[in-house]
């Protein structure tokens, strides 16, 4: 039902944004509409959270009435098919025959990069809810790509590694699939967890889509450690908690996950294996805030399932932007002027019911909140918050200046305090 | 570097006995039929899709086994009389088939199922691990592993020991031969086909309950399976079981002890195997 819907909705937006390019000419400058270009995953290994960024970012406009300060909005959704190839030649159909206004979008950081390398050199703005790299608000920062309700990798286990020390736990594992967003997730948790004393006692890395985990699961089984930080997401996040869990581990070592081990796009297909995990966002679907649980409520009701972190970023993406729109009266037409005022603003009524700035650099500082997987009422796993760091920025307690000495984190460079 | 240890071995073992039931359904085709049968890994996810939905309804594992088998039976009987049949001969044509049969189902399988990771649910008895000697390991692996024996061996009679072993046997060596003895190749060729995808299916429900289901699980799986029989021979059931245990425990150690090479561990085996015996190790001209 909710892919017959997707079609539909993705359907519509592609016929009514051919309609507007023919119609366009006719109609006079000032009624011309808004027109966004939004790339995702919509086919290849992460094709289903990439139908959730086209979701949650459609369902906002859908509230909206398709407006923005009174011009109509139109949405162009395009696959990037989770290659970054693929992603710039669709970025630049978009900026050049499509024509919009501004981009949106992308999953995997591969796509992002090569996406900002290009709007880079013709300065359209780039929105990038769920590209995490870190030194694009860090080393490598490019000023029309901005991070609207994003994150940087190594911003959330930071507070994890935080809350781990205060367990007393003095030894941790970390597994993490062998790539960027990996490398700087672990490294955030490494660097906080050994600097508070903590020790890294091994860091195993597995290539994205592992199929048998065994071999890793039977290493940790064997190193007398006090928990496990996984960093894994999608099918590889799914197949280790429940590998996890066969092999007797879960119970006898505490499970640690990255945001995105715990997400919803995860955890709805799962059972008890993902029970009792802890993790850290800026999210948590099990919120008892009320303004979260009106959104929880309304995505639920539309796709007949929790919304992800895919769905909610760029749901609120999506209001950010709004909002900053509304505040020029429409006219985006000058970009500087569009950039610089979604850097000065600030996200307001989103649905995590406080609001929400950027620090110095472009990215944004959040509440971040120490989860843990829990079923609510209806019988479903959720992640609800038991804990929470305030305002927690991408160089956590660092000075910038100090911290952007440092080389970026690597494989190699994990942060770790010897 | 860490060291293997009985856990680890075991991890070796019961993915070879995954592989094995897949890779035996693709040799068997691949000897005898002489086709590549691209879409075998297709066939392994459908038939884990299948086996997910039919456990998940029924709430019986066996039925979801049964199911998964029959389907993809079925699905071998519709590729093999319904495409291959017209290109029967045409090497490269049926391997483009197959690949695009693999495309096709592999569609077919997300809009019905979506993008989602999903594993089979194994009964309550499979489930937990087992206590020996001072190690825990999961009861569904050694499951996998001794139905992977049961295979071997009713593979095994069924070759050598039935009339319908002794024709693939013969049509294995020469078709051409068995068709002038009045023997309805076709038949035997059908026999095959759904023997094969009947494998494939079996080992995606199988597999689907350990490593999951997720779009291009076909193509990992397809990999290995090729690269079994070009170790193992094409055509040879000796060749399948010593392909896959070889296949398996050089995935486990490559991982355990050389993470980096990973992939090299096992596709280097295969490369130098094809360079000094092309046949495999069991295969005959």
């Amino acid at each position: 039902m909710d892919r017959r819907q997707f079609l539909k909705t993705t359907g519509l937006t592609v016929a009514a944004s051919a309609a507007g390019t023919f119609a366009a000419p006719q109609i006079l400058r000032a009624a011309e509409p808004i027109r966004i270009g939004l790339m995702a995953p919509l086919s290849g290994v992460v094709a289903a959270g990439g139908r959730e960024i086209v979701e949650g970012f459609n369902m906002y406009w859908e509230e909206r009435g398709k407006k923005a300060a009174g011009r109509a909005v139109e949405v162009i959704v395009e696959d990037d098919a989770g290659n970054p190839d693929t992603a710039l030649q669709k970025a630049r159909r978009l900026v050049e025959q499509a024509k919009v206004d501004f981009l949106f979008g992308n999953l995997l950081a591969n796509t992002g990069l090569a996406v900002a390398s290009y709007v880079k050199g013709n300065g359209v703005p780039y929105f990038i809810p769920v590209i995490a790299a870190d030194d694009l608000t860090q080393r490598n920062r490019i000023k029309n790509v901005i991070r609207v309700a994003g994150y940087t990798a190594s911003q959330m286990p930071r507070p994890l590694a935080d809350w781990a020390l205060k367990q007393g736990y003095k030894r941790i594992a970390t597994i993490s699939q062998d790539y960027t967003f990996g490398h700087e997730q672990c490294a955030g948790f490494a660097q906080v967890f050994t600097e508070g004393g903590g020790q890294i006692v091994a860091q195993l890395w597995n290539p994205l889509n592992t199929a048998d985990f065994s071999p890793y699961i039977g290493q940790l089984g064997d190193l007398k450690i006090d928990a496990v930080f996984a960093m894994e997401l999608g099918a590889d996040a799914s197949r280790f908690m429940k590998q996890y869990s066969d092999f007797g581990l879960k119970g006898r070592i505490p499970l640690l996950g990255a945001q995105n081990f715990t997400d919803q796009s995860v955890i709805r297909t799962l059972g008890e294996e993902c029970d009792g995990i802890i993790s850290s966002a800026h999210f948590a679907e099990g919120s008892d805030n009320p303004e979260t649980q009106k959104f929880v409520k309304a995505y639920s009701a539309k796709y007949g399932k929790m919304p992800s972190l895919y769905g909610f970023s760029h749901y609120s993406g999506a209001m950010w932007v709004d909002q900053v729109i509304e505040q020029l009266k429409g006219d985006i037409s000058n970009r500087d002027v569009f950039i610089d005022a979604v850097l000065k603003s600030q996200l307001t009524n989103s649905p995590l019911g406080r609001p929400v700035r950027f620090d110095d650099y472009g990215n944004p500082i959040y509440d971040v909140y120490i989860r843990k997987v829990v079923k609510n009422k209806d019988g479903k796993y959720w992640n609800v918050p038991i804990e929470t760091y305030p305002a927690v920025s991408q160089f956590w307690t660092y000075k910038p200046e100090d911290y952007l000495k440092n080389p970026p984190f690597s494989r190699d460079n994990q942060g770790i305090k010897k | 570097m860490a060291s293997l240890n009985l856990v680890q071995i075991l991890n070796g073992l019961t993915l070879a006995a995954l592989l094995f039931i897949v890779a035996s359904g693709f040799t068997l085709i691949f000897g005898l039929l002489r086709i590549v049968n691209l879409a075998h890994g297709a066939l392994y996810l459908f038939g884990g899709y299948i086996g997910y939905s039919v456990t998940l309804g029924t709430g019986n594992f066996v039925l979801g086994l049964v199911a998964s088998m029959l389907f993809v039976a079925f699905l071998g009987l519709i590729i093999d009389q319904g495409l291959l049949r017209f290109v029967r001969g045409f090497v490269l044509r049926e391997v483009l088939l197959t690949l695009g049969v693999a495309f096709v189902l592999n569609d077919i399988a997300l809009v019905i199922w979506g993008g989602d990771t999903f594993s089979v649910q194994i009964p309550a008895m499979l489930r937990g691990a087992v206590r020996f000697a001072g190690i825990y390991y999961p009861t569904y692996r050694l499951f996998v592993l001794g139905l992977g024996i049961l295979v071997f061996i009713a593979l095994w009679l069924l070759l050598n020991r039935t009339r319908l072993g002794a024709l693939i046997r013969a049509g294995v060596d020469d078709a051409e031969m068995v068709e002038a003895m009045g023997i309805n190749i076709r038949r035997v060729f059908l026999a095959t086909s759904m023997l094969g995808a009947s494998l494939a299916g079996l080992g995606g429900t199988i597999g689907g309950a350990f490593l999951t289901l997720y779009p291009t699980a076909d193509s990992e799986i397809l990999v290995f399976s090729l690269a079994i029989v070009i170790i193992g021979g094409s055509g040879s059931l000796v060749g399948a079981a010593v392909g896959a245990l070889l296949v398996g425990m050089l995935n486990t150690i490559g991982q355990v002890m050389f993470p980096e090479l990973a992939y090299f561990v096992i596709f280097g085996p295969m490369a130098a195997i094809l360079a000094f015996r092309p046949l495999g190790l069991f295969g005959r001209a």
